[in-house]
């Protein structure tokens, strides 16, 4: 199954039929099975399924960590051929180097020759609100204060596509909602292709233009659903609800009316 | 006034161990051991005759020489072998049967390689402190996290600059604890190495004073110095642990 092209803007990542599986002592586990679809340009797409589904193994897959059996990522029309500077991934644990400062970590993947490399560093520490924390370690920031420095750092080598893999799921709730409202607002500033592994189908409504279902084990797409809606949003609308339950039915999940 | 409230018990089990060791000196009337204050006369004419100081300055220069050699040997070797599979498999097994041997076992060896100068304590101090630094080096890396060694990937980091980006500062807190752990068993073979032959060094001092005459206020001055400089030595390592670049794997 192929998901329609939208409109004139170009395609970023285009995922083709791949395929892979693990073995595990003598049991072969296929994960994924024969897997396509694309992603245009600026667009955030969110990928939601059961638990276990190979989420994970799919994103790994795209950003470059793991190849597939067979099938193939392009990005920009390139094969994929391993992780790189143009693609950030950020995670439910983060990768902040807690043995650097905040603006340590900023600096990290920019060059060392570059000019205002520092100043640039601030800038985005400014961007997520960590302004006054750059020479703090990362043992001495909340969880919260923590995902802002993984973003900002992910941020700060100006990457076109960022692959968030659960990233706010071990925050609580509340922070949980916070963290996806500075998202949208960094993205509505810095317009990058975005694309989302939750388990959490309120925050695949929130932030996405789109939503993808992938089936349980071997996995692929199994629904595809347009976000139709203008931010800022209201998850609560009932066209966001309704949406919601829908995408949950797709995930085997009805709710009592 | 905190840290006079956290001190407070452990002076007071001090200051009731010295009184019992006076107490028991004088109900016993012994004619060799000495009470605390023999004791402390017995140091004062040391320190101010001056070879108090070249006694602890040459067991200080043996433990600095012999635990440099390892620091400079094992840090190297333990990050090597921590990063290569290779390494690691094949030198693991001579390591892990040498660690267990006793430094004074060596004492004989040391004997017949170096003789009685400088070089055998430098060589038995090298051996006692090299192993637990491999060690624990080595774990470090095979513990560093592979979301960072991940990070650094996507941050297109190349391979020759991972190590000192990712690999040392992430080992840095393990290589610290193998340190502490180092220079502790170095202090301790000192002592037991300069009673063998030498002519100075804690020590000598302490196997001098019994042999010449009995002094055995000198003996048990030199026994408390060991273990007021070994705690120096501890609190200087824990001063390395409480570094910020470090503390993340500590704290919690």
């Amino acid at each position: 199954m192929l998901i329609e092209r939208r409109g004139a803007t170009p395609t970023k990542i285009k995922v083709d039929n791949i395929r892979k599986s693990f073995q595990n002592d003598k049991v072969r586990l296929q994960v994924i099975e024969g897997l396509d679809f694309e992603v245009n340009e600026g667009e955030f797409v969110a990928i939601v399924g059961p638990s276990g589904c190979g989420k994970t193994t799919l994103m790994n897959i795209i950003a470059g960590f793991l190849a597939p059996d067979s099938g193939s990522v392009n990005v920009n029309g390139v094969v994929r051929n391993g992780p790189n500077r143009k693609g950030i991934m950020i995670t439910q644990q983060g990768s902040v180097f807690p043995w650097l400062t905040v603006r340590q970590n900023l600096l990290f993947g920019l060059p060392d020759d570059m000019p205002n490399r520092a100043a640039l560093a601030d800038e985005y520490a400014a961007l997520v609100g960590l302004k006054g924390f750059e020479n703090n370690y990362p043992h001495e920031l909340s969880g919260g204060m923590l995902k802002r420095a993984d973003i900002a750092r992910a941020l700060v080598v100006k990457p076109e596509i960022l692959y968030m893999d659960e990233p706010f799921s071990a925050l609580d709730a509340l922070m949980s909602l916070r963290m996806q409202n500075e998202l949208l607002r960094i993205l509505a500033i810095e317009k990058h292709t975005v694309m989302l592994i939750t388990h959490d189908v309120e925050e695949a409504i929130h932030l996405a233009d789109r939503i993808l279902v992938l089936s349980p084990r071997p996995t692929r797409i199994q629904a595809s659903f347009e976000v139709p809606f203008a931010h800022p949003r209201r998850v609560s609308s009932p066209e966001a609800q309704a949406l919601r339950v829908a995408i949950l039915k797709e995930l085997g999940v009805t709710e009592p009316v | 006034m905190k840290f006079l409230k956290q001190a407070l018990p452990s002076i007071i089990v001090l200051a009731v161990v010295v009184a019992l060791w006076w107490y028991a000196v004088i109900a016993t009337n012994s004619a060799i051991f000495p009470t605390p204050k023999k004791v402390v006369l017995g140091t004062l004419e040391l320190a101010s005759d001056g070879t108090l100081w070249e006694h602890i300055g040459a067991s200080l220069m043996r433990v600095g020489a012999g635990f440099a050699l390892a620091v400079a040997l094992a840090i190297p070797l333990g990050l090597w072998m921590g990063w290569v599979h290779g390494a690691y498999v094949t030198l693991n097994p001579l390591f892990q049967i040498m660690r267990p041997i006793s430094p004074i076992a060596w004492i004989p060896i040391a004997i017949l390689w170096f003789g009685v100068g400088n070089a055998s304590p430098i060589f038995l101090i090298f051996i006692a402190s090299v192993f637990p630094m491999i060690v624990q080096t080595t774990v470090g890396v095979h513990t560093i996290e592979k979301r960072y060694l991940r990070a650094a990937e996507n941050f297109g980091v190349p391979r020759s600059r991972l190590f000192l980006k990712v690999v040392f500062p992430a080992t840095l807190p393990q290589i610290i604890v193998g340190m502490r752990i180092g220079i502790g068993v170095a202090w301790l073979v000192v002592v037991a190495a300069e009673m063998i032959a030498l002519r100075s060094g804690l020590g000598y001092m302490i196997m001098d004073s019994r042999n010449a005459g009995n002094r055995y206020d000198l003996v048990i001055a030199g026994m408390i110095i060991i273990g007021l400089i070994g705690l120096m030595l501890d609190g200087f390592m824990r001063l390395l642990e409480s570094m910020k670049s470090v503390r993340w794997r500590y704290a919690h």
